[in-house]
């Protein structure tokens, strides 16, 4: 404000101010001065309705056109009842992914306990041990542990008497060591077992399980071969046993909703679906650390060769990062295709395929390993009317998603879910043409868990938290996916019922890897055979 | 204005009617806008300031990622920061508790302002809608509030007039101005 724009200097008037001696003329325009703002404050109202009116209108309309519902999945709870009676549990094989299935039954290795402590204290932004401490109590003990590596036995063996516990439960006795699977079954003291080997084992051992009586947790691959498939399958199916197979989607908040979307049909025939797997970390290709107490020793390297059908001399490589090898597994088949593969199924059910061509090779970790780490295959169910192409590589990270793609709409699921709807559509051509439905942005958006942002700590657990694989919500509460899968699997053992992954969804998932590893090994199309239930 | 600076808003000379007019209007727009900010986050269930907080950068970056990472800190800040904005987008408009409500959008402005200045180096991955060096929109809408803080019209043209203890000070520079 400069001198030239101002008026000439003078008091206030005294009768603008209320209750100084002035006339009603002058009070009444202090008045209405002092509401000067009425006009502003009825146009932003007027203005401010109008819009919440066309953006309702506008959500209705679409939400109305799709058929769902803004709110949560409905998933049954994982546990019916509380859990009644103690449940004894073994474990098979303690390594990474052993320690962590045991870690999400409840019961944490003391060191990590202590480790995740001081992370969080470092770092509030983790909250694996809050996690972990606010699990329900699924009331088991872990009475067995078996592992062929002393080292992990012993791990497995301090886990199961930690005090650090969900719902403050105390210590409980330490679990036996057994050497052999076979003697943990019989013992008596198992009434049901977790298996995590590596897969060339998990035949044998849930076969000789379902022996026993003993019901089966078991890890993702289901087998190593198709012939071990159809054992397990024709041991399983007609028994009493309750059998889980690890796929951690089948919990996960997303991967549920999606399959409401599906329901709705919002996407319209849907032709195209693609899962993928992008990694791009040593860690992720498989490359995991060697203990520096592993030896002929520590390790018993026959017990852990076993089925495998090349025996070699003892390997530290080969036991330590058994994936890379298909003496153990089947790469990138039995790892993450096989998970890419179980959501789909979850989300489309669409069973075994009617033929697969595989291909890829070893381009860029060549460190003695006989699996591609660049991979791809292409699955057709003419009967559903489409393509599954399953694309990976270990050595890029660029992130691809899993989309189902539809005539009239895509859809992407990963820990959220977004669909979108397609600018040639022909059931959403009117929406899209009046304005409602904008084919630039999502049209339907479900984010669980939306409060809040999670430390992630390493690319592979960003890659497993994108797939919903680590950790998925419940009433806006981050919980794990393990946990309320291993809580579902004990929750049918107490209280009866089918487990989400039940061993028919473990056959076709089995069978579908094993499609894409025969394909990729003998360089041609394969097909299902189902009435010989053949890959041919 | 020498003189203004030495004794206060009492003394200020009478704004002409034109003045009085853009700085009312500065004041409702900038109401409106707070307002619309503050209702729109309290409306939408999904929003919260997480992923505009761990974006920060800077020297305070470490406070803002903090309260982001913590489910209750974000909670909390969410909680305030929409009624906060609401509150000062009413107060604003309908000129009550006019200078408070400046002052307090001022403060607001500032953390946004600091918790992702568009300064030389720094690169966010929220998209903006426009270009920005070290001036942006937020800096620009502190400075307005910072001329209604000198220039306030709260105690005339606005509720504030009938608060018992405001008593001459700003009045007495708008008073006679024309609207």
């Amino acid at each position: 404000m400069t001198d030239e724009h101002t008026k000439p200097k003078k008091q206030a008037q005294p009768e603008d101010v209320p209750g100084a001696s002035g006339g009603w003329e002058t009070s009444r325009r202090g008045m209405l001065k002092a509401l000067v703002s009425l006009p502003f404050v009825g146009a932003f109202a007027y203005n401010y309705l109008r819009k919440r009116a066309a953006d309702d209108t506008k959500k209705r309309a679409i939400l109305e056109e799709l058929g769902v519902t803004e709110g949560p999945a409905f998933i049954p709870e994982a546990i019916s009842k509380p859990p009644s009676e103690r449940v004894r549990l073994g474990i098979i094989g303690f390594g990474g992914e052993g320690e962590s299935l045991i870690r999400h039954a409840g019961f944490a290795h003391p060191d990590w306990v202590e480790e995740q402590r001081k992370s969080a204290a470092e770092n509030p932004a983790n909250k694996a041990l809050e996690v972990y401490l606010s699990q329900e109590d699924l009331n088991v003990a872990i009475t067995a542990v078996c592992d062929v590596f002393d080292v992990r036995a012993d791990r497995g063996i301090a886990a199961s008497q930690v005090d650090v516990r969900p719902g403050g439960g105390g210590a409980n006795p330490p679990a036996k060591r057994y050497r052999h699977y076979a003697d943990l079954l019989q013992s008596g003291d198992v009434d049901a077992v977790i298996i995590a080997t590596p897969d060339h084992w998990h035949s044998l051992m849930t076969t000789a399980a379902v022996a026993e009586g003993v019901h089966v947790y078991c890890e993702k691959c289901l087998t190593r071969t198709e012939e071990e498939a159809r054992a397990v399958y024709d041991a399983v199916k007609p028994s009493d046993i309750v059998f889980q197979l690890g796929h951690q989607n089948r919990q996960s908040e997303a991967h549920n909703k999606a399959r409401d979307v599906i329901d709705a049909n919002i996407l319209g025939p849907i032709t195209l679906v693609e899962g993928t797997t992008n990694r791009n970390t040593p860690w992720g290709a498989w490359v995991w650390d060697i203990h520096e107490q592993g030896n002929p020793q520590t390790i018993d390297w026959d017990l852990f060769q076993g089925p495998a059908p090349n025996k070699v001399p003892f390997n530290l490589e080969r036991f330590f990062r058994w994936r890379c090898w298909y003496d153990y597994g089947t790469g990138l088949s039995g790892d993450l295709l096989s998970h890419e593969y179980d959501g789909v199924n979850q989300i489309l059910q669409v069973g075994i395929p009617k033929s697969c061509v595989a291909s890829g090779g070893l381009y860029y970790f060549k460190d003695g390993r006989d699996v591609p780490d660049v991979f791809q295959a292409v699955y057709e169910y003419p009967d559903r009317e489409l393509t599954f192409v399953y694309s990976a590589t270990l050595a890029n990270g660029n992130y691809r998603g899993l989309a189902f793609m539809g005539h009239d709409a895509t859809m992407r699921v990963s820990g959220s879910l977004t669909v979108t709807a397609d600018s040639d559509s022909t059931r959403y051509k009117k929406k899209i043409e009046d304005g409602v439905i904008d084919t630039s942005r999502a049209m339907f958006t479900y984010r669980p868990g939306f409060k809040g942002i999670d430390a992630v700590t390493s690319a592979t657990e960003e890659y497993f938290v994108s797939r919903g694989l680590l950790y998925t919500y419940r009433g806006g509460r981050r919980v794990s996916a393990y946990h309320l899968l291993i809580g579902e699997w004990l929750d049918v053992i107490r209280n009866g019922g089918e487990t989400s992954c039940n061993i028919d969804r473990a056959f076709e998932e089995a069978i579908t890897c094993h499609m894409a590893t025969r394909s990729f090994k003998e360089g041609r199309k394969v097909t299902w055979d189902p009435t010989r239930r053949r890959i041919v | 204005m020498r003189e203004a600076t030495r004794a206060g808003s009492e003394t200020l000379d009478r704004y002409s009617p034109f003045q009085v007019a853009v700085l009312v209007l500065l004041r409702m727009f900038i109401g409106w806008h707070f307002l619309y900010e503050g209702l729109a986050k309290l409306t939408n269930p999904y929003w919260t300031s997480a992923g505009y907080l761990a974006e920060s950068k800077w020297w305070f970056a470490g406070i803002f990622t903090d309260i982001a990472a913590n489910p209750t800190a974000l909670t909390i800040v969410d909680y305030v920061n929409a009624w906060g904005l609401l509150l000062i987008g009413i107060g604003l408009m309908l000129g009550l508790f006019t200078r408070s409500a400046t002052i307090v959008g001022m403060v607001l402005l500032f953390l946004y302002y600091i918790a992702a200045p568009p300064f030389v180096g720094f690169v966010y991955s929220m998209p903006t809608e426009g270009s920005y060096l070290v001036v942006n929109k937020v800096l620009i809408e502190l400075a307005a509030l910072a001329v209604l803080l000198a220039f306030p019209t709260g105690t005339v043209f606005g509720l504030d007039r009938w608060l018992p203890w405001k008593r001459q000070s700003d009045r007495a520079a708008l008073g006679q101005a024309g609207a």
